[in-house]
């Protein structure tokens, strides 16, 4: 059974004077443990698709079953729940909590899980650890580089061990080799971890480290396939 | 929900804006201290009106010329001339009020005293010899007048403390002529100082009723009969029968009729205190306003906060925060803040009242007491965070309600 499984989605905004239709029908099924990136250029609902996706917004029509079960049949507070528990996001802008130091930061989704806290500060340390940030542990967002927040955000994504990431232009605000950084964990992390990676991203040099690519245009997908020459991004990188 | 990690991130919210949560709670804090100190010193007045009126006893019954003042245009009313020697000389008999110890008729008045070249304003109380009892006022040096000055209209007076210092200076006044409507009265003892209260003795001079009747305000009539009874049981049944001689004595049959009243020192009490009750309860209630105008304020800022921090609810939204916990945390933010503003408020009415019982006490002879105002603060309080929680609300539903996407675009 697929975790997720997406048949005929549609999505309208009927906001403003001419309704736009960000997803014209997009199928397709993601495995557990697959590394997808999710490619096009602005505008080709990418991000429209996402977000459905990680149950931050809900489709016109069409159906959404993640883990087994229609997203439908959830309730607002049942979606919640799934957000905090299996979901993780990390997004282009970072959304570090400012004044707040990277410990907090990495907490942050602990304080909604039912986590008993007397495990809280393991798993925070865990996950700042695994993204190799302990050295900043107790430094505020506005002390760290581009390189370093993106990995902090890993790190509150990964506290609450979820099922899956959601990387929304993850490596969009960084430099070319603090965005190799972030790829490699995000490869590590599918690798090691067998969890599933969804990746948004207009540029295929980044897409190419997933193992599969959907190619979307102007709402709907042009192409679906399997990266065939694969790199470890630590290997280009040490190209 | 983990209320610690909620108050937690309230309090860092808060302190990272500090001098914008001082502000929006300065209202807050002015409008808490004004009731607290409004009620302190609401209760410090019951107190001392207590005092005043206990320390005449609870055994006397006052009774007063004119009818029971119902309103303020009625104080007129209490300038009548009713009461008369004929109705002491009937109280006085045992058949009539037996419960009776006795009576005393009262007459009052004010006018300037003289000796030498010094004059001072005075009152004057001309009573008989129990009004030492009555009142404590007995003289600290010198004798006090005697019943038998009373029957031969002696020209004898006992003067306060304040009077002596402003005529006599450090001359000893015992046995001087003090000099009232060009008569002079032989002084024959001095009361101790007192301080202001219900009577301000230590401006005043005693003398027998009926030498103030007599050579100083040429009038038959009292200004009040006090009947002290054998105990305070007998109060009750001691008013009837004082009321009933006084209307056989005036014929009178219709009790609404009365030309005089009876007052007890219960009546007085509760009288004063439902007076000082509605003041302080009024201005309370101004300052109350100031916490409603302070409340907007807050919302105001709950609102902007809500704005400024679109984003922060966006992410705490994806990572897994409920609407409800969103308002949650909002509405803990607003109680915090005025919970904060109202124990700083206290703190502020209490030191206020505290100040003002010093200066009092330091510059005046009234003895006035701090009394810490339990009912103020806990009002104050609980109206500080019942502002928040009112005000709190449509902020902390705004910041809920956020689409979490919207929230994330937000720059």
């Amino acid at each position: 059974m697929p975790l997720i499984e997406v048949k005929n989605l549609k999505k309208k905004y009927a906001e403003g004077e001419f309704p736009t239709v960000a997803l014209h029908g997009v199928s397709f099924d993601i495995n557990n443990g697959e590394f997808v990136a999710i490619m096009g250029p602005s505008g080709s609902g990418k991000s429209t698709l996402l977000h459905i996706l990680g149950f931050l917004d809900s489709q016109t029509s069409g159906t959404y079953h993640f883990d087994g079960k229609k997203m439908q049949d959830y309730d607002d507070e049942e979606l919640a729940r799934i957000r905090n528990k299996k979901m993780g996001f990390v997004f282009q802008a970072f959304n570090l909590l400012p004044r707040t130091s990277v410990y907090e930061n990495v907490l942050l989704p602990l304080v909604y899980s039912d986590i008993p806290e007397e495990n809280w500060d393991e798993l925070v340390k865990q996950a700042i650890l695994s993204v190799g940030l302990e050295s900043r542990m107790h430094h505020e967002p506005s002390e760290l580089s581009g390189g370093e927040k993106q990995r902090a955000a890993i790190a509150r994504a990964l506290v609450t061990d979820p099922q899956i990431i959601f990387a929304d232009e993850p490596t969009g605000n960084l430099d070319s080799k603090s965005g190799q950084a972030v790829m490699e964990i995000l490869q590590e992390l599918n690798e090691r971890d067998n969890r599933t990676i969804v990746l948004i991203t207009h540029e295929t040099y980044t897409a190419e480290n997933a193992e599969r690519i959907i190619h979307m245009l102007d709402g709907e997908i042009e192409r679906d396939h399997p990266v065939t020459n694969r790199k470890s991004a630590k290997a280009r990188y040490e190209k | 929900m983990h209320w610690k990690h909620v108050i937690k991130t309230s309090l860092t919210s808060l302190r990272i804006n500090r001098s914008r949560s001082l502000l929006t709670i300065a209202g807050m804090i002015i409008g808490v201290a004004s009731i607290t100190l409004i009620m302190s010193l609401g209760e410090g007045a019951q107190a001392f009106i207590l005092g005043q009126v206990q320390g005449i006893g609870s055994r006397t019954i006052a009774v007063l010329p004119g009818r029971q003042p119902t309103s303020p245009a009625d104080t007129a009313q209490l300038f009548s001339d009713s009461l008369k020697q004929k109705d002491v000389e009937a109280l006085q008999k045992k058949e009539n009020v037996p419960e009776g110890e006795l009576v005393m008729p009262i007459v009052l008045g004010a006018d300037t005293a003289s000796y030498g070249n010094e004059t001072y304003n005075i009152t004057l109380f001309g009573a008989t010899e129990a009004i030492q009892k009555i009142l404590d006022v007995y003289p600290s040096s010198g004798n006090f007048y005697t019943d038998d000055d009373v029957r031969q209209y002696g020209s004898v007076i006992v003067i306060g403390n304040k009077v002596k210092e402003k005529l006599f200076a450090d001359e000893d006044p015992i046995g001087k002529k003090l000099r009232i409507k060009g008569k002079n009265f032989r002084i024959i003892g001095v009361l101790p100082k007192k301080g202001s209260g219900l009577f301000d003795f230590d401006g005043a001079a005693l003398l027998p009723y009926t030498t103030a009747q007599q050579y100083i305000f040429g009038t038959k009539f009292f200004n009040r009969v006090v009947v002290q009874v054998h105990s305070e049981d007998e109060i009750t049944s001691a008013i009837v029968n004082i009321e009933n001689t006084l209307r056989d004595s005036h014929g009178i049959t219709d009790p609404s009729k009365d030309d005089f009243f009876v007052e007890t020192p219960a009546d007085v009490i509760s009288r004063l205190g439902v007076v000082t009750s509605a003041l302080t309860l009024l201005l309370a209630s101004l300052a109350a306003i100031s916490l409603v105008v302070g409340g907007i304020g807050i919302m105001n800022i709950m609102l902007v906060s809500v704005t400024e921090r679109t984003r922060e609810i966006g992410l705490r939204k994806a990572i897994g925060a409920t609407e409800k916990e969103i308002m949650i945390q909002f509405l803990i933010e607003a109680i915090l803040l005025t919970f904060i503003g109202g124990m700083l408020g206290v703190l502020l009415g209490v030191s206020l009242s505290l100040l003002s019982a010093f200066l009092v006490n330091h510059f005046s002879t009234v003895a006035w007491s701090f009394i810490f105002p339990i009912r103020g603060a806990l009002l104050g309080i609980g109206v500080s965070v019942s502002i928040g929680l009112i005000f709190g609300i449509y902020p902390a539903k705004q910041a809920a309600k956020k689409n979490p996407i919207e929230a994330l675009r937000f720059e």
